[in-house]
């Protein structure tokens, strides 16, 4: 029998420390773990270096003045083009060290780090405004008769990571049921264990896994796993398709309100500032009246 | 009787003129539509998507959901595909210059921006890898500039400077805006005027432009849609969203 690996939110956020470097799945405002991002924003974790392909996560924790460091393709909400807490942030100059990749460096950033390798070579970022902005980055030759220049992208490795898959049994053995795992699996595999945390819209027994998707959608196994919460609409209100659509009503209102600090206080005391219960439910209410 | 968004549409339609059996990728309504547009009539090997991770084997009309699904293309898989260079992307550039560096990550300096856009995206690895057009509703001096303020898409000038192998790889098709359709055959590939749209004279261009196009000889006229390729268009758009693009 498997280990039991569940917990809350709380639990798994109370692991963490300032300073750490956090990796969170999903991609724009598509199956984000939005229910460990409220609970990172509830808790008095700062100085964190954010790892994302980003949406309103990013936004969130920008808005709450939680990065220090972030390495980043794009931050989007897919529907609306541009994130508003991103954009302020980035405009205000509150985000101390933004490090910007092509979204295709990212994965591979996260593959080197997911295989202990210092870097993987590849072409994209090479001549792009992302060397001139990143000049950290350096080029490896090629050892053989093509001697061609590349970019070599150095790997990274994760103290933690939060991803939101469909199900997962209670000891991580998980299941993406949408269209696409987007780079879920790389963000694990890219995190020393101790602080792995997969949060899932049901926990269900290991043999009904099958139940609802081919053997193919179990692309996350629980070696990869250390914590599994149980979520559901945790990743409200981005997609979790099959279970759910994107909220786009609260997202547009979501946009909405960042757009205007008094809009923001309001929006963020209604709905922020209690437990995941609590979100939920002023989201219910919410929807109720609208 | 051809509206000027039918016009831009078969216009970036032709940037996929010749491609043969690649991911034809069109970022938004009129690049998407070209897509369709070209894969329904003259380039029928073309694969398109249904921008979220399928390969749509029917005639999809923009917003439908009705689709015949031919293959599986989640984000890793776009990666490797356009890696592969098995892939010609139209998208938007907030600005562009005339080597064809491109920006749609931040409007003014990258360490404290006037205006932060999207970020790089895929730019530096899809410019890098493959055929890259761009489509631009807004033809004005603030999008065609001197000089980029963030380069998310390589320019012929940038290109140079790296390997053969790039240089072998690195191709900007084709402009397309609501003025005119753009190329960079010229010597120094240096943005040259290949048509302009009807009503449009090539004084209205240059004027809309911050520096100097390349005009070789007559500049001719966009082409309309025949019959047949406007059928597919309506088809392919029956509520008509290219017109909120292009008007």
């Amino acid at each position: 029998m498997s280990r039991d690996k569940r917990m809350t939110e709380d639990d798994a956020i109370a692991s963490l420390s300032d300073g750490m470097t956090i990796g969170i799945g999903g991609w724009g405002s598509r199956r984000k773990p939005m229910s460990l991002v409220r609970a990172l924003l509830r808790s008095p974790l700062k100085d964190l270096t954010i790892v994302s392909y980003g949406g309103p996560d990013v936004g969130l924790l920008a808005a709450a003045g939680k990065i220090r460091r972030i390495i980043y393709g794009f931050v989007s909400l897919d529907s609306i083009a541009l994130e508003p807490h991103w954009r302020a942030a980035r405009q205000a100059g509150t985000i101390a060290e933004p490090v910007e990749y092509d979204e295709g460096m990212l994965q591979w950033a996260l593959y080197a780090g997911s295989l202990r390798l210092p870097f993987l070579p590849t072409r994209a970022g090479l001549g792009s405004g992302v060397v001139d902005v990143n000049p950290s980055l350096r080029t490896v030759r090629s050892p053989y008769d093509d001697g061609e220049e590349l970019l070599a992208v150095p790997a990274i490795r994760l103290d933690a990571a939060f991803v939101h898959l469909n199900r997962s049994d209670m000891s991580g053995n998980a299941q993406f049921l949408g269209p696409d795992i987007y780079f879920d699996d790389l963000f694990l595999s890219a995190c020393d264990p101790g602080h792995r945390y997969l949060s899932c819209e049901r926990v269900v027994p290991t043999e009904s896994l099958l139940d609802e998707g081919t053997f193919h959608t179990l692309r996350i196994n629980r070696s990869m796993v250390d914590g599994v919460i149980e979520a559901p609409n945790g990743a409200h209100f981005t997609t979790c398709e099959p279970d759910y659509g994107r909220d786009e009503a609260f997202q547009k209102a979501y946009a909405t309100a960042a757009a205007n600090p008094d809009d923001w206080r309001a929006f963020s005391e209604r709905f922020l500032q209690g437990s995941e219960a609590q979100y939920q439910a002023a989201v219910a209410e919410w929807k109720a009246q609208s | 009787m051809s509206t000027l968004a039918d016009i831009v549409v078969i216009a970036a339609a032709e940037a996929f003129r010749g491609d043969g059996e690649i991911f034809a990728s069109g970022m938004g309504t009129i690049p998407m539509l070209g897509a369709r547009t070209a894969r329904s009539t003259f380039e029928p090997d073309l694969m398109v998507s249904d921008g979220e991770a399928f390969y749509v084997g029917n005639e999809l009309p923009i917003g439908g959901t009705n689709k015949v699904v031919e293959g599986w293309i989640p984000f890793r898989s776009v990666f490797d595909t356009l890696w592969g260079g098995r892939r010609h992307v139209m998208m938007g550039a907030s600005q562009i210059d005339r080597f064809g560096n491109t920006n749609i990550a931040n409007i003014g300096s990258w360490d404290r921006p006037k205006a932060q856009l999207l970020g790089v995206r895929g730019g530096p690895g899809n410019t890098i890898n493959h055929s890259t057009s761009f489509f631009i509703p807004k033809h004005n001096a603030n999008v065609f500039v001197a000089k980029v303020d963030m380069v998310s898409g390589l320019g012929y000038d940038r290109a140079a400077e790296l390997s053969e192998w790039v240089q072998r790889n690195h191709r900007l098709p084709r402009v397309v805006t609501n003025l005119a359709v753009l190329d960079f055959n010229s010597a120094n590939h240096s943005m040259r005027l290949v048509s302009v749209h009807p009503g449009v004279s090539v004084a209205d261009v240059q004027a809309a432009t911050s520096f100097e196009l390349v005009i070789d000889g007559d500049v001719g006229e966009t082409r309309e849609p025949t019959a047949d390729e406007q059928a597919v268009i309506d088809r392919l758009d029956p509520r008509g969203l290219r017109h909120r693009e292009v008007s």
